[in-house]
């Protein structure tokens, strides 16, 4: 690995300050458990290295009805995983983080930092557009909010700019009768790269069982994460049954443009979006049928 | 110019001083600096889990975490599990049950397993699996790993043995910081 400059930082003044100062040379860490690969395959050469770990806005749950959720961008995996109410009230955030690698990588590894590192196949990124999150961006000329669907912008690449720092997560409390859900396709059971990974969240009306609101994301399947759009909205207003679940999964398969590579074709890939479509919203409609908070 | 940073560490129930390059994995500041050459290096990309410590009761891959980011840690590696002489519960049934050929994976394996026998100390045998799904073993086919886990978990529920971890047998981590920092402060 080439030399680097290790800071620390307690606030987020500070590591803004300090990405500010050191621009394009300056790289935030977190787990590190893609930053660190990077910098020993030198595929990433950041001069100076800011760990944002001390930093306490980038390490709490937060969570209330009233208020919704505020999720620390270097909270590790594991971490959220052993929170009750991300458990409760986002089972399939919650479900999406603890598959990102063994515990050895769930321990160190975080939301934040598997949206930065900008990999169209990253397991949280689906699950935290199906529920609609918010990134809270600071830089050195203040905050911005950034909708989770518009943060990478290619592979490896986000709307990050030189100074920016990813504070945390903003994310709405679940409405009565919603719920998430996210599956992930590999050809084994656990440990690997997404062949396809789908997120989904739904509020339904029990009265006439339809659909209040619906988000649907896919990962590994294009270039970024995508906002299946036009799947979602095709739900809204319908009655939840099996021609409305065929339908969006077949809006969702149409804006999914994979590649062939090692772990599938791309016909293998689109035909693999409809399949998890379909089981995501009927397991986060199970959901949200239990669901009745507030 | 890099600056070389002192980071202070517990290391096997020791306080230890290092001297790290920013640049260095915890992995090689136990193995190089602290010879602690328990934990192995073997993929340097977190898939093999042959370089597994526990800092602060959570399993990591060493080589995925830089040295730096001890400060304040409380790390065990495999050379903490033994108790003088009397080997680890989970040694002994590694032992008894064969679970080692080459033994390169091992102190990945004994530490994943003490960090699951802490956090569940009865735990299925699924439990074992899933635990130690990020560590790779070519020689043994798993079984004979899990069988031991399963035993030494039995030992524990009895009360037989223990996961309460001794010191540093051979030379301590802070015997062999005071050597390093006696080498000087050249940066490399």
């Amino acid at each position: 690995m080439h030399a680097i400059n290790y800071e620390s930082p307690k606030t987020i003044a500070e590591a803004v300050k300090l990405l500010a100062a050191h621009g394009e040379k300056a790289r935030p860490l977190s787990g590190g458990t893609d930053l660190i690969i990077q910098l020993r395959a030198g595929t990433r050469r950041p001069e100076f290295v800011v760990d944002v770990k001390q930093i306490p806005e980038l390490h709490r749950i937060s969570f209330s009805l009233q208020h919704g959720l505020h999720l620390g961008a270097a909270v590790s995996c594991i971490e959220l995983h052993e929170n009750a109410d991300m458990r409760r009230y986002y089972p399939g955030l919650t479900e999406a983080a603890h598959l990102i690698g063994s515990l050895q990588i769930q321990s160190r590894a975080s939301v934040g930092g598997n949206l930065c590192n900008g990999s169209p196949a990253g397991d949280a990124t689906p699950a935290l557009i199906a529920l609609g999150a918010k990134a809270r961006v600071v830089g050195p000329n203040g905050e911005r909010i950034v909708p989770v669907e518009t943060f990478i912008t290619g592979p490896g690449r986000t709307v990050l700019q030189p100074g920016e720092l990813l504070v945390e997560f903003l994310i709405d409390a679940p409405a009565k009768h919603s719920s998430d859900a996210y599956l992930r396709f590999i050809p084994r059971n656990e440990m690997d790269i997404a062949v396809v990974g789908v997120g989904g969240a739904l509020t339904l009306d029990l009265d006439d069982d339809r659909v209040v609101d619906a988000r649907i994301a896919l990962g590994a399947v294009g270039p970024t994460p995508i906002f299946a759009a036009e799947a979602s909205k095709s739900l809204i207003g319908k009655k939840f049954d099996a021609a409305a679940i065929e339908n969006a999964a077949r809006l969702a398969t149409s804006v999914a443009t994979p590649i062939d590579d090692m772990r599938g074709t791309a016909e293998y890939r689109r035909h693999i979006v409809g399949v998890l479509t379909s089981r995501v919203l009927t397991i986060a409609a199970e959901r949200a049928r239990h669901n009745e908070q507030r | 110019m890099v600056k070389k940073v002192i980071v202070e560490a517990t290391i096997n129930g020791d306080p230890v001083e290092l001297l790290c390059e920013p640049r260095q994995s915890l992995l090689e500041v136990l193995r190089d600096e602290l010879e602690l050459t328990g934990s192995k290096e073997g993929c340097l990309t977190g898939d093999c889990g042959a370089c597994t410590v526990i800092v602060d009761s959570r399993p990591v891959c060493s080589c995925l975490m830089l040295g730096v980011e001890a400060a304040g840690k409380n790390i065990t590696t495999v050379e903490g599990l033994a108790t003088g002489a009397t080997l680890h519960v989970l040694q002994q049934k590694f032992l008894e049950h064969a679970s080692l050929q080459c033994g390169i994976c091992t102190p990945g394996f004994l530490m994943s397993a003490k960090s699951l026998l802490d956090h569940n100390p009865t735990p299925t045998e699924a439990d074992i699996r899933y635990a130690l799904a990020g560590n790779l073993c070519r020689c043994t086919g798993y079984d004979k790993i899990v069988k031991a886990v399963i035993d030494a978990a039995k030992h524990v529920a009895d009360g037989v043995g223990t996961t309460h971890h001794g010191k540093v047998p051979r030379k301590s981590a802070s015997e062999a910081t005071r050597d390093m920092l006696g080498k000087g402060e050249e940066v490399k």
